[in-house]
């Protein structure tokens, strides 16, 4: 009977089955359990989704009249189940078919009843209503002598199960724990872990139970426990700490190999437990030593066990790595697990790569010595084409941002972030990146730049504290007022030139603080009232103008910013800032009244609000050409020279791929300021690189046999700026190898031309001090920077002319003045300074007064620990005519560092037969070792970045300094640094100390006050030089 | 918990937190998408929401899990071929159609081996001797095989 029943019922899906052509044989076969088979083959064999709707839509359809027939027998019912677990995991609700499930649960035998828990727990939620008629059908089934009942219903408790009904179940589940079969005990445990994470308080009682579960003979049991105990350490790990002893013993017998066979997984001991403990181990060790050196041993163990090569085992080993790094530290053991991440870092497959960088993120902090022995990984994996190892790297990255490296960070984030789509990432990183904006932003323009982007990517979707920080940041401001106005006048510049863009629509909550900054615009009033008077077109906000066009009406609509902005109080009016010119500035009413037919020409009030952007690159490019000179013939001579000399290094470094290249520099930005020694070695990368990259410019320029100003080319190369940094790692790589050839460079170089050409300074330098310095030191308007000692002036211009052949080639550099040093009745001895590019030249110019001759006239200077004195040709003179100079050079260069310090030394000579020894000083200073460092606006924002020492001071000035280019000028003449751009009221000015430490000068004009932020990479540069720019400052 | 393949067919699902209908579909379907769209050399771990997503193609069948970010993803990567491995025994020589065709056994051997989001027995021994002791009670359940190939299955955890 039932049976004719189930044939009517059935035969709607095989008449599909009979349609399918590829069906046949296979449905030929099919059975009375087939009909789950029909109904695949017929979802699959249909080609779209509406076919395979409709056809799901019969099956439940005569799913329902099956089940609700009533001659429908449970082992139908149990077939009908299956199918509908089936077209519910197809999207499709089946939830008539739920009160069934939970019948047949009750009712069936053992396979139905099984089929009828699986459904129910398949089906149902934790608070689903019609769990509570489960309820009896378990206590009935725990209470079963039937093994398998029992096991169902543990199953289906560990799974779901009404938190209120937990004592109905409680005690029948605590006898289990001392069921005589493993296998409940085991569910048993599991149920009351299950219960533990619903109603902790439920099974609170029971903890000694646990105990014993953990001390199980059972293995499986033993580790069912581990799971409860590991949530409840996670929770209170002082509450657990005398069962370390437990675990590390469990731990030393899986390791050691002590657990049956059967729970070995490709050979290796139990990986699930073994992760489980060094969870449990982990959480136990933090921030105690006493507990961690338990472990020490076991774990030490565990590293040393785990080393073939299954990827099970580097799962072991990441969870050991990760429990060595939580715990108490021990050197030795720490030493071990970064080598393991370094192999997992460094690992082909991607999936260790991965974990690598998440133990690098992991450990960043306590050890940021181990992300710069990766850096190069860590930058290819920035570029990697998997998104996902993209992401874990900045997230690395994001821990180790300081001041110094933010910029270099914060694009990287925000490239990942306009690459990608998913809400959850944007949210996520807009936050990271708002975060340190606020936390280590390096000035007002970049803070609002970024903040721009971060509200034009992420305004929808962002953390509304966000943009409620950002505000209460530019309304606050900082503790410095004029600071403040900078930043709040930065915002709102930027935001002109955002909403100048047509038909670029920005997210509400940019429009939004975009308005509330404009709104209140009162500190503004100070630049519009001088616009206006210059006949600028007046000030009307841009939201507004943005509003209009989108509008295309001139009313304004404030809907938009209604709610969250009312309070501003602009609502209604015109122009906030138009408001409050119009009340301060009795004046200019007129212009005022004006604003509205002129509203939309702003092309004006954008220039006289200034920049453009922080670092206009082209516009200093441009200036820098136009100042330079034409190359001076013999300068592309010695270029040749140079360039033949460094040929060999030159095929070395060109081999060198860009993309290496760009990565190293990009990580001498990226890892500045992690760890002392790093920094600096980094730093000093970035030094030589910059020396050493110059030269290769000009080798390509001579190669390429261009005529164009070498100045041009060394910038543009520069502003591929990436060549920097790499160049200095290699060096730091083939320093053994290039300092054998420098020693040869410099021997062919004073083989084929003087020592002039000894210049380790790049060409760039030369040429521009030739600009500073008139080219030859007897140019009539030249003598006047000149004082030469009353009694000898006029001899010694004649005498320095008659040695002018000797000091031709110096005479391209700046100079001191002549001072004398010492004298006698027969002789003088004056010295001056040529602060040559490469060096400090001394020169004493020996003058003989008298009408006899001095012979074997010998100038010694004494040795001192600070210099590196060399001596020029024809420092020792055999005859000194009579009336007349001769001159000694010598070449200094600095050792140590040092500020001030004496330079002594004596002239001996013979006249008639007395020896007569003269002996003289003098004074040195650092400052004779800095020189102007030449470099791009670009570069200059990049080097910034990458330095560590920095000071800051503000410097009073008086008034006839109070233009920016006035004050500088001083610096530039007396301390020889190289004003590379001035932007408004802002100068980037850099220098270096010889041989060739950098130093940077940001420095920024309020009123009268000069704000002098120096940078570089030596610790006490800035600080010197700090000092001298005061004293300049404050002395003209 | 969530597993799933290629295609974007669900073969099996199991959800180890409570979650609507509505948020079931939505998850399974984007994630069935942002698997399906990553290339074979990509890592299997993926970051989705606050979860790490790992995955393995086993044929045409993707499995994937979703775990906590403090979960240990390699371990997640030897319970998928675990199961695998399980399925393999039980079935001898696994392949998608017995999956689909027997999905409710496939479901059973995951009960036995996964119990409420948490390794329940690693020894693949325990495991098979459960999954056959309630078996013996159950009758032999003829398994189809059939030419219609499908090429994606879904096995949707948690």
């Amino acid at each position: 009977m039932s049976d004719i029943v189930e044939k009517t019922l059935t035969a709607l899906p095989g008449l599909f089955l009979q349609n399918q052509p590829g069906g046949g044989p296979a449905a030929a076969k099919a059975s009375f359990s087939s009909r789950l088979g029909g109904l695949v083959r017929g979802i699959t064999a249909l080609t779209s989704k509406h076919e395979e709707e409709k056809l799901i839509q019969q099956e439940l359809s005569s799913l329902k009249a099956t089940v609700s027939a009533p001659t429908t027998t449970l082992k139908m019912m149990k077939e009908c189940m299956v199918r509908f677990i089936y077209c519910e995991m197809l999207g499709y609700d089946a939830s008539f078919g739920y009160i069934h499930a939970i019948k047949l649960a009750q009712q069936g035998n053992l396979l139905e009843k099984r089929v009828g828990y699986l459904a129910v727990s398949l089906f149902l939620h934790e608070s689903h209503e019609l769990l509570l008629l489960l309820v009896n059908t378990v206590v009935k089934d725990l209470q079963s002598t039937n093994l398998v009942e029992v096991c169902m219903a543990l199953t289906v408790v560990s799974q779901i199960f009404p938190r209120e009904m937990i004592p109905a179940v409680l005690p029948l589940i605590e006898d289990k724990l001392q069921h005589s079969k493993e296998i409940v005990r085991r569910k048993a445990v599991l149920a009351l872990y299950k219960f533990y994470l619903i109603a902790p308080n439920q099974v609170q009682h029971i903890h000694i139970k646990f105990r014993r579960a953990l001390c199980d003979r059972d293995v499986g049991v033993m580790a069912a426990s581990l799971h409860i105990y590991l949530r409840m350490i996670k929770e209170n790990p002082s509450g657990y700490k005398d069962l370390t002893g437990s675990f590390v013993t469990i731990l030393k017998q899986v390791v050691g190999g002590k657990l049956p066979v059967d729970f070995n997984y490709h050979s290796v001991p139990a990986p699930w437990l073994q992760i489980q403990l060094l969870r449990i181990l982990g959480l136990l060790g933090k921030d105690d030593q006493r507990t961690s050196e338990l472990t020490y041993d076991v774990l030490d163990e565990s590293l040393r066990r785990a080393e073939l090569s299954h990827n099970v085992t580097y799962a072991i080993l990441f969870e050991c790595v990760h429990t060595i790094y939580s715990i108490y530290p021990k050197s030795e053991l720490l030493e071990k697990a970064a080598k393991c991440i370094g192999k997992f870092v460094l690992s082909p497959k991607i999936n260790l790569k991965y974990l690598g960088l998440k133990a690098l993120t992991y450990v960043i902090q306590q050890d940021p010595t181990l992300a710069l022995q990766h850096q190069m990984t860590i930058i290819e994996c920035l570029d990697h084409p998997d998104p996902i190892i993209k992401r874990e790297t900045l997230e690395l990255l994001y821990r180790i941002t300081n001041a110094q490296n933010i910029t270099v960070i914060v694009q990287k984030m925000l490239e990942y972030l306009h690459q990608t789509k998913e809400e959850y990432v944007i949210v996520n990183l807009v936050g990271k990146i708002a975060e340190l904006a606020e936390k280590y932003a390096p000035d007002n323009a970049w803070f609002i730049q970024t903040m721009n982007a971060v509200f034009s990517v992420g305004g929808d979707v962002m953390h509304p504290d966000i943009p409620s920080n950002f505000l209460r940041l530019l309304a606050e401001g900082f503790d410095d007022e004029t600071e403040n106005q900078q930043l709040r006048l930065y915002a709102v510049q930027s935001y002109l030139t955002l909403l100048d863009v047509e038909n670029v629509f920005y997210p509400q909550r940019f429009l939004q603080v975009m308005s509330w900054v404009d709104a209140s615009l009162s500190f503004l009033d100070g630049f519009v009232a001088e616009g206006l008077s210059q006949g600028v077109a007046p000030y009307k906000p841009h939201h507004q103008r943005q509003e209009e066009k989108l509008s295309q009406e001139k009313v304004l609509n404030f809907e938009p910013y209604g709610l969250s902005f009312s309070s501003s109080g602009f609502t209604g009016r015109q122009s906030p800032a138009g408001v409050s010119l119009g009340s301060d500035i009795s004046g200019n009413s007129a212009e005022t009244g004006l604003k509205e037919t002129n509203s939309l020409k702003m092309e004006g009030i954008k220039k006289l609000w200034g920049k453009e952007g922080y670092l206009p690159k082209k516009e200093s490019k441009t200036g820098d050409e136009s100042e330079t000179p034409p190359i001076p013939q013999e300068s592309i001579i010695m270029e040749n020279v140079d360039q033949a000399i460094t040929k060999k290094d030159q095929a070395q470094v060109l081999t060198q791929s860009k993309e290496e290249k760009e990565k190293q520099l990009l990580a001498s930005s990226l890892f500045v300021g992690l760890g002392t020694d790093s920094t600096i070695s980094l730093l000093g990368k970035a030094d030589t690189a910059s020396h050493k990259f110059r030269k290769k410019s000009k080798v390509k320029e001579t190669k390429s046999g261009e005529t164009t100003s070498i100045h041009n080319i060394t910038c543009s190369s520069f502003s591929s700026l990436s060549n920097v940094a790499y160049e200095g790692h290699y060096y730091l790589n083939t320093l053994q190898d290039r300092g054998d050839k420098e020693i040869k460079t410099n021997s062919l170089n004073s083989e084929l031309l003087d020592s002039e050409s000894l210049t380790e300074l790049p060409l760039v330098e030369k040429l521009s001090n030739c600009s500073l310095s008139t080219p030859s030191l007897f140019d009539d308007n030249n003598m006047e920077i000149f004082h030469p000692p009353q009694s000898t002036a006029a001899s010694v211009a004649k005498e320095i002319s008659l040695a002018s052949s000797l000091l031709e080639e110096t005479t391209d550099y700046m100079h001191s003045n002549l001072i004398e040093v010492c004298n006698n009745e027969t002789v003088s001895v004056s010295s001056y300074k040529i602060w040559k590019d490469d060096c400090l030249l001394m020169i004493w110019s020996v003058t003989n007064k008298s009408g006899l001759e001095l012979k074997s006239a010998i100038l010694e200077i004494f040795p001192t620990e600070n210099f590196k004195i060399t001596e020029q040709p024809g420092c020792c003179l055999p005859v000194i005519e009579a009336e007349s100079t001769k001159n000694f050079q010598y070449s200094v260069q600095m050792e140590k560092s040092f500020t001030e310090e004496n330079l002594s030394g004596f002239l001996n000579y013979h006249m008639v037969d007395n020896s007569v020894q003269l002996e003289f000083s003098i004074n040195l200073s650092l400052l004779d070792f800095i020189r102007p460092l030449k470099i791009s606006t670009e570069d200059f924002g990049k080097l910034w970045l990458s330095f560590a020492n920095d000071v800051k001071q503000n410097v009073k000035m008086s008034e006839s300094q109070a233009a920016l280019p006035s004050a500088l000028k001083p610096l530039q003449q007396k301390l020889r640094l190289h004003v590379i751009d001035v932007i408004g009221n802002e100068g980037l000015l850099a220098c270096q100390l010889l041989p060739s430490i950098p130093c940077l000068l940001h420095c920024r004009v309020h009123a009268d006050v000069l704000a002098l932020w120096f940078r570089s990479s030596c610790p006490t540069l800035p600080d010197y030089l700090l000092y001298q720019c005061q004293k300049v400052i404050e002395g003209s | 918990m969530l597993l799933f393949s290629r295609q974007g067919k669900l073969r099996l699902q199991k959800w180890y937190v409570p979650l609507s209908d509505k948020e079931k579909k939505k998850i399974t379907r984007e994630l069935v998408q942002t698997v399906l769209a990553r290339k074979p050399k990509m890592c299997s771990f993926l970051e989705w929401r606050d979860l790490k997503i790992v995955y393995k193609r086993y044929a045409s069948l993707y499995f994937c899990c979703a775990i906590e970010d403090q979960d240990n993803e390699l371990i997640t990567l030897e319970i998928i071929h675990r199961y695998v491995e399980l399925l393999d025994k039980y079935f001898g020589s696994v392949c998608e159609l017995d999956i689909i065709f027997n999905f409710e056994k496939a479901y059973f051997i995951l009960d036995e081996f996964l119990l409420g989001g948490e390794v329940q027995e690693t020894s693949k021994k325990n495991v098979l001797k459960a999954i056959e002791q309630a078996d013996l009670l159950q009758e032999a359940i003829a398994c189809e095989a059939s030419v219609i190939t499908l090429t994606v299955s879904q096995i949707t955890l948690k």
